[in-house]
């Protein structure tokens, strides 16, 4: 007899997978598809519109604008946290009590919902009631959030520091405990100085952890919604109206639907790009050895 | 290059030790000769490392002295003591190069840069990577990277000692006898101080002038290899090297006679009245099997290692080992075991028993 060494019945196992994927993922997201290549009046009526609101929202200068200060955002806050994480790190007690204590401190901002994060700090800067904006204010420093650009900025971007520096600082953490003592009593036997002991043992041995806390960040600040939005809600003006913010006033605000559907198509594919760059260059790095 | 003193050194990592079995290191004095080549041998946990990283100052011991020349440096840092240590497991500078990683302790100590690309290249050519120099270290494999991190011990000229920890754990074999040979090379041909910890007998027997072996936290025998063959003074250190490990075997000892179970075995010399634990040591070399003379004993298994035959059997109810020659006979009628009377060890509890009297052969 003939073995049998297909078994298309095989097939309904991977069913789940399929009908889950396509309800969380392809389905909403080619409504989205649908929507950025048609015009709609309500009424379910349709009319087809091409590339249309791809080539509105790409001359708008309004979609450049938020793109701007969104890369901004992003860069300020890397540029913060990735050094202070691996401060923190660095000095945190590597064993016993103080470093249990230390990590559980730390993991604190993490826990806390984004929205409840943003209604503390929104209620922490005001003038009248907030203990930040009120010792700033009395001590005769012209903070405003709600009024000042630069005001607005530090706020958002403190409390993003705030709020995911512990992320980098744990992963930082974690890479710093997995180098073996041999390497710190090496180096004190090549009486190597602190500064050399982090350039070419601490940093090199961390980068894996690094590049994804990198990533990590890098994806999280440039989907950030809900903590500006709680904060500032996007003002004063569109002075922090960051990409997700502008989508969302778009869809949601003025209800265009084309080109909202068309910037969202946008915006995904330049985190897949992203995504993809910083995928390839760690992938690499892993066959480097790293 | 130095002569380094332990005075009354002891370490325990215990902050307060209650006794002695807290201690990873018991008290022990002694005199590393300048220039010697030594190995500190013993099991995994018996404290050769804590005694080596207390040298090297990597470790502050809880009580006693080191000297270096006689100066005291107890308390001084490692950079201070001006000593190279090599680690069990490779460690390099990843993102250095070859050469990088070799001139960085020269560096370090802001040598000029002539004087560091000159003796890197020295060093290069001992370990046979003068053609590596320019590649980045992170892709070597791990006996290149061991041997990277021999050259970084070796490559300051002044060192007051060399300090291996098991250097040669992730090597392969053939490349292990390899190194170990450059390493007693360099020992020639420089006369660094080197200390040398393993737990391979081969490795400590062959590379060193002095062998000193530790058990439980103590130094239970220093001496040349030969010494540790024929008279161990502790039956660990019997056990420990040799293999299979020496024989030791419950006994009654009296004057020149030692009984066991009422049976007679003659000893190479006369010892004075003991008392404890007795037991007498015989090395299975010196064991032979036999067709009439000697005590009964039943074979159980022969195993052939090539040069030799390893006779495992059953004596008076305990497990001995009988080493034969590859031409020796075994035969089923070989029921009886002698032991050459001058190669037969006392021991009173675990330590040896110097002997009073010779009665002729060679006493020790």
């Amino acid at each position: 007899m003939q073995q049998k060494t297909t078994n298309q019945k095989a097939w309904f196992l991977v069913l789940p997978v399929l009908v889950l994927v396509a309800f969380s993922a392809v389905i909403p997201l080619m409504t989205v598809v649908n929507y950025s290549v048609q015009d709609t009046f309500g009424n379910n009526q349709f009319f087809w519109a091409g590339l249309e609101w791809f080539q509105e929202m790409l001359s708008d200068e309004r979609m450049w604008n938020a793109l701007q200060r969104q890369l901004m955002f992003s860069g300020i806050i890397l540029a913060i946290e990735i050094p202070l994480g691996i401060f923190v790190a660095l000095n945190m007690p590597k064993s016993g009590f103080w470093s249990s204590f230390c990590l559980v401190v730390m993991s604190l901002p993490l826990l806390i919902p984004w929205n409840v994060v943003g209604t503390i700090w929104q209620i922490f800067g005001r003038v009248d009631i907030g203990l930040l904006g009120y010792t700033l204010d009395a001590l005769g420093i012209d903070y405003n959030y709600t009024q000042d650009t630069v005001s607005a900025w530090i706020t958002i971007i403190v409390m993003d520091v705030w709020h995911w520096t512990s992320l980098v600082a744990l992963l930082a953490f974690a890479g710093l405990k997995s180098i073996p003592d041999a390497y710190y009593q090496a180096a004190r036997i090549d009486q190597a100085n602190r500064w050399k002991v982090f350039r070419f043992i601490e940093l090199p041995k961390m980068m894996g952890v690094l590049m994804i806390a990198i990533l990590l960040r890098f994806m999280d600040s440039f989907m950030i919604y809900t903590e500006p939005f709680v904060v500032t809600g996007g003002g004063p003006g569109n002075a922090t109206t960051l990409l997700s913010i502008d989508l969302v006033k778009m869809a949601l605000g003025q209800f265009d639907l084309g080109p909202a559907a068309a910037f969202s198509l946008m915006y995904f594919l330049v985190i897949l790009l992203i995504s993809w760059v910083f995928y390839t260059v760690m992938v690499n790095l892993d066959k480097k050895g790293m | 290059m130095a002569r380094i003193t332990l005075d009354n050194l002891a370490h325990s990592y215990n902050p307060t030790p209650a006794s002695q079995d807290d201690y990873a290191l018991k008290e022990l004095n002694y005199d590393w000769e300048d220039g010697e080549a030594y190995a500190l041998l013993g099991s995994s946990g018996c404290g050769k490392s804590t005694l080596l990283n207390i040298i090297s100052g990597l470790l502050m011991p809880s009580q006693g002295r080191i000297l270096f020349d006689g100066k005291d440096v107890t308390r001084a840092p490692t950079a201070e003591r001006n000593i190279a240590q090599v680690f069990q497991f490779p460690v390099v500078y990843d993102t250095m190069t070859v050469h990088d990683n070799l001139a960085f302790p020269l560096r370090n100590r802001g040598r000029d840069e002539t004087y560091v690309a000159e003796r890197v290249q020295e060093i290069a050519r001992m370990i046979g990577m003068e053609d590596m120099l320019r590649k980045k270290a992170r892709g070597l494999g791990a006996d290149a990277k061991q041997k990277i991190s021999l050259g970084r011990g070796m490559v300051r000229k002044d060192v007051n000692a060399l300090l291996f920890d098991e250097p040669l754990t992730v090597i392969d074999p053939h490349m292990k006898w390899e190194l170990r040979t450059q390493l007693k090379k360099l020992h020639h041909d420089f006369g660094h101080t080197m200390i040398y910890v393993t737990h391979d007998q081969t490795e400590a027997l062959t590379f060193a002038d002095k062998v000193v072996v530790m058990y439980d936290g103590r130094v239970v025998q220093i001496g040349t290899p030969e010494e540790l063959f024929e008279r161990p003074a502790h039956t660990f250190v019997g056990y420990f090297i040799g293999s299979p490990g020496m024989n030791v075997i419950p006994a009654k000892v009296e004057g020149t006679k030692a009984y066991i179970n009422g049976s007679e075995i003659a000893l190479g010399a006369g010892y004075a009245p003991v008392s404890g634990k007795v037991e007498i040591g015989v090395r299975p070399e010196f064991a032979r099997l036999s067709e009439s003379e000697g005590l009964p004993v039943k074979v159980r298994r022969v195993e052939d290692a090539g040069r030799h035959k390893i006779i495992r059997a059953e004596f008076f109810g305990q497990d001995i080992n009988i080493i034969a020659g590859e031409d020796d006979p075994v035969r089923a009628d070989m029921t009886r075991v002698t032991f050459d009377p001058a190669r037969v060890n006392v021991y009173t509890n675990d330590w040896r028993v110097a002997p009073q009297s010779a009665t002729g052969g060679e006493a020790a």
